[in-house]
């Protein structure tokens, strides 16, 4: 890049910046490049909506994703969704970046499981672990289940279980783990919003 | 929220306490710079709407404020009763929307009062009050006497002007140390926004709530809008930025332990049938004009859930299966979670997409809870501080006696589901990407643990198993169910037709209809699943038509996809919008058009026996006056649990006499600090490049702000020796961070009419897990930010006090 542009220019040459964008001092149109650049980029690709996940502002997202030959879907894009009225397609540093989350290879990959006093976790299958835990609620729910209070009413409540959590869930999910967990007995039910 | 994110932009003022939008909420701020940019708003004559930001810490919200006044954290009572004090004294309340609009008029029993910091009914014994001396003297029907010229010594309007008649502009600097003149100034602006033709809104976040008189200091501001008659009207309100993807929707799909579906109260004991229910929860009308919405339907919507829960198995015979809902004993919010732990009765956990370890507070407290706990379950994409408690840092495994399952979960964008925003607009989103390797949906998980306890009920027996067994799981695949069948079950159907229900009205108290939750009822109509709906500013002349920014098809908003909740308020008593160029709804001669009204459609508002306002409230008016929260009708000052001073009101009764005192109730040893130990004020923070604790995986975010840090102001590093970059311990009773402390005049020190007070941030990103805990090592072993925060929470919500607690400083 010449020395005699600023970074000024730069960014209205390379059509990010405000004002008039044309043919540039490089001797090529910039911001035609990088449009037809990008345009490749998620040519053909499937458009979906999605909502961000982190704040509460709820910036609407489109994502674009390849199906490959074998039938790897592949992430190549999330960007504001320029027609939402929340937020015109802008996002903050968080949600410039969700692709790094959704593509995350540091996710947890395995049901795991840690036994009392271990000192390290190990591998369990999805099915031995839901029927342990089955069993334990099952076991807590039997041990410290109150049918009747002090006064005689009827409660019918388990006092050894809690469930906390949701921020991420969606509204269809947090109403089935609301729905499971009160037929459970649980009262101790909590999620973000208080803390 | 009770407005929505662009709605801001209708604004003259906005005025931020507890909240730093700039920041925390980057891309909602551009609503706030809109209104700013627009010369039809502001103060007068225009130029441009004014930004007031009142806050612990200089932030780039500050720096694009037209004021920013530091403040003392959890002190904006205070200044929220000062301003309460000018407009009222000055005459500048919105003098029609009070009277017929709020319920200044009404008459409070003589049983009430407050002296020397106690409100009428204090028991000291339960640290609690007997809310019934707070009530409206009443006629034989239950109806509260009125005196609309607000002159009776005993309406809530002559009470009000007593109550905050202390807090003048000398004592509003004492206790929040912004000085006089910059309150003056503030007042000044505020003042103005009571004409009809302007209008304010307040933006708050957890800067408000995580206080011991949250609940206070959210109403506080409240009833300042109230007296300036901005609640129900575009670009007013008393609007919460949230901080997390769907904490509204979550909220009000009642995960949580207070609520049912929709804000229904959740039974208690003593509730034996879904009538003795209502009875109890349902408000009653307190006046002939009052429609008590909500109060007159409460058993449609009981009744509507339990059909939804139950289906068959809950019928008028065995009262919609009410019996099966448990009924707390107490309070069973996070806090209890953990002290039940704590005192041995908790014996399991599951988290899901939330870590108690660094959400706190008192982080250690809480590891020691989980240590106590027989089995945890963590549902989490990724490895989180609870996770991993059993070996955090100074946790020697070997004695942690708690089996730990790690269950790998699906991310938002795995899977489809709405999130509802802080606006209240439900946007659905696709499923974009397959589930990870081994990973599993929540809902998934959640079928299959519920088929699998019920499998071991019918074949082993147990405890009433009946709620388990009998619970409607009626999808096409029960281990399966897809969210949009959720969905559906959520809006709910008419049971005779089998159709969808397009809102609300069409639900009965007979077993006939089934809604998941009222509130969303419409959202999945006959038409389909409006969540989905994108006419959004690709066409403003069509989508926007009344150019207010409602946006009526995108997406869906709850209720009935109304946009300001309220609504009815933002006209006059003829019907006409208080302000012609902002109008909510109006009155047209045969209908209300505008936004969807908080209102029947067509009710004439010459009708003499026209419903009151606020349909939702027993009143059918605003609240000034509340019996609703357990600390008081009106919201005083309290310190916080930990203060360097004491309160200036009322010194015998500094801080809350009515918050639970957790340690001292369970008989473990103080926790709390002394100034004299302590003497420096912490409150804590997000930064813009982070999310809580997720973002510790986020490669760039962790680039962009790699390490954990406190911000000191100059003159207190300056005292203890600290330069920029040092490394710093900073203590509380309870705990300790070691980091590295960035000094800056962002923060400083406040002149408590005389006391001197330093006032220091601390981020709250980081951990021990995370690409930067594994990249700093041992080094990141004290970076919990609520291993210094109190186990102390809000009188009425329990919401803890992770922003304003004492700490020391030194260099390490």
């Amino acid at each position: 890049m010449s020395s005699t542009i600023s970074r000024q220019d730069f960014l209205k040459v390379a059509g990010i910046g405000i004002g008039a964008v044309g043919l540039s001092e490089l001797g090529f149109d910039l911001a035609e490049a990088t449009t037809l650049r990008q345009q490749l980029h998620i040519a053909g690709a499937t458009e979906s909506h999605s909502v961000c996940p982190y704040c509460a502002v709820g910036c609407s997202l489109i994502a674009y994703t390849r199906t490959a030959a074998d039938g790897t879907v592949n992430l190549l894009q999330i960007e504001g969704d320029p027609d939402s009225p929340i937020n015109e397609g802008r996002l903050c540093p968080k949600g410039a970046t969700a692709m790094q989350l959704a593509t995350s290879k540091r996710r947890v990959e395995q049901p795991m499981y840690r036994a009392p006093g271990a000192t390290a976790w190990q591998p369990i299958s999805w099915d031995d672990a839901l029927d342990r835990i089955a069993g334990h609620i099952k076991s807590s729910r039997d041990r410290t289940f109150v049918t009747t209070d002090a006064n005689g009413k009827h409660v019918n409540r388990t006092d050894g279980i809690a469930f906390a959590g949701g921020a991420t869930f969606s509204n269809e999910e947090g109403y089935l783990a609301a729905k499971v967990m009160r037929s459970l007995g649980l009262v101790y039910l909590e999620q973000q919003a208080r803390v | 929220m009770t407005n929505h994110w662009r709605d801001i932009k209708n604004a003259d003022v906005i005025l931020i306490t507890g909240a730093n939008p700039a920041e925390a909420h980057p891309v909602g701020f551009q609503w706030f710079m809109r209104a700013k940019l627009d010369p039809t708003k502001g103060p007068g004559k225009g130029g441009g709407a004014k930004i007031i930001h009142v806050d612990p810490r200089f932030s780039r919200t500050s720096a694009v404020s037209d004021l920013y006044v530091r403040t003392r954290t959890g002190t904006d009572i205070a200044f929220y009763g000062g301003l309460m004090k000018y407009v009222i004294e000055r005459n500048l309340y919105h003098a029609e929307y009070v009277t017929n609009y709020t319920n200044a008029s009404f008459i409070v029993k003589e049983s009430y009062g407050f002296h020397d910091g106690l409100f009428s009914g204090y028991d000291p014994a339960h640290r609690s009050y007997d809310a019934k001396t707070w009530g409206y003297e009443t006629d034989a029907d239950g109806f509260a006497h009125r005196d609309m010229t607000l002159q009776h010594p005993r309406c809530v309007f002559q009470l009000l002007k007593e109550h905050y008649s202390r807090y003048t502009p000398q004592v509003v600097s004492a206790i929040t140390g912004i000085p006089q003149e910059d309150f003056l100034k503030i007042a000044d602006i505020v003042g103005q926004m009571g004409r009809p033709d302007k209008v304010m809104t307040i933006v708050y976040a957890v800067g408000l709530t995580q206080h011991t008189t949250g609940s206070q200091l959210i109403k506080s501001g409240s009833m300042l809008q109230l007296l300036l008659g901005n609640i129900g009207r575009p670009g007013g309100g008393m609007n919460a930025e949230r901080g997390h993807a769907n904490i509204q929707g979550n909220t009000d799909n009642a995960i949580s332990w207070d609520l049912l579906p929709g804000y229904l109260s959740v039974p208690m004991a003593g509730d034996e049938t879904t009538d003795e229910y209502v009875k109890t929860h349902a408000a009653k009308k307190s006046d002939p004009r009052s429609w008590n919405f909500l109060g007159s339907n409460y058993k449609k919507f009981i009744v509507s859930t339990l059909k939804a829960w139950y289906g068959d198995r809950a019928t008028a015979e065995n009262d919609f299966a009410f019996a099966y809902l448990p009924k707390p004993g107490g309070n069973s919010s996070w806090l209890s979670i953990y002290n039940e732990a704590l005192l041995g009765k908790m014996e399991g956990l599951m988290l899901s997409g939330m870590t108690a370890a660094s959400i706190g507070p008192d982080s250690n407290q809480v590891l020691q809870a989980l240590s106590n706990l027989k089995w945890l379950v963590i549902m989490d994409p990724f490895p989180t501080s609870s996770s991993e408690f059993w070996h955090a840092p100074g946790i020697d495994s070997a004695k942690v006696q708690t089996e730990v399952f790690q269950l790998p979960m699906t991310h938002w964008i795995e899977k489809d589901g709405s999130f509802t925003n802080s606006g209240r607009w439900m946007q659905w989103k696709d499923q974009v990407l397959p589930p990870h390797s081994d990973s599993r949906h929540d809902h998934w998980v959640l079928a299959e643990l519920h088929a699998r306890v019920k499998r071991l009920y019918q074949t082993k027996g147990g405890v009433f198993p009946r709620p388990i067994v009998d619970l409607a799981m009626a999808y096409k695949d029960p281990l399966k169910p897809t969210l949009d069948e959720i969905a559906q079950e959520v809006n709910g159907k008419d049971l005779t037709s089998g159709k969808r229900v397009a809102t609300f009205a069409a639900l009965k108290d007979d077993g006939s209809t089934a809604s998941g939750n009222w509130i969303y009822a419409g959202s999945y109509g006959p038409k389909g699943n409006f969540a989905r709906r994108r006419d959004g500013v690709q066409d403003p002349a069509k989508n926007d038509p009344t150019g207010m920014g409602f946006y009526p098809n995108w997406a869906f908003s709850w209720p009935v996809n109304r946009r300001v909740l309220y609504n009815r308020a933002s006209a006059d008593l003829q019907g006409h919008a208080w302000d012609p160029k902002r109008p909510g709804i109006v009155w047209n001669g045969s209908k209300w058009v505008g936004d969807v009204p908080d209102y029947p459609p067509t009710m004439s508002p010459h009708d003499p026996k026209a419903w009151l306002p606020f349909i939702m409230t027993g009143e059918g008016v605003g609240r000034i006056f509340s019996s609703s929260l357990v600390d008081g009708p009106f919201a005083e000052h309290y310190e916080p649990m930990e203060s360097p001073v004491k309160n200036i009101l009322h010194e015998s009764v500094s801080n809350s006499p009515v918050v639970f005192l957790y340690d001292k109730a369970a008989g473990r040893p103080n926790r709390f600090g002394t100034p004299d130990e302590f003497p420096i004020i912490a409150t804590t923070y997000r930064l813009t490049e982070h999310e809580h604790y997720v973002t510790q995986w986020v490669p760039h975010l962790v680039q962009l702000q790699p390490e954990a840090f406190v911000e000191l102001p100059p003159g207190l590093a300056a005292e203890r020796g600290i330069a920029n970059g040092d490394y710093v311990i900073v203590r509380s009773k309870r705990g300790m961070m070691k980091v590295r402390a960035l000094v800056t005049k962002r923060l400083g020190q406040l002149d408590l009419g005389g006391t001197k007070v330093w006032q220091m941030g601390i981020p709250i990103h980081w951990g021990y897990v995370g690409l930067a805990a594994e990249l700093y090592g041992s080094q990141s072993d004290h970076w919990l930010a609520n291993a210094l925060s109190p186990f102390v929470g809000d009188a009425t919500a329990r919401t803890p006090e992770t922003k304003a607690f004492l700490v020391q400083v030194e260099k390490a």
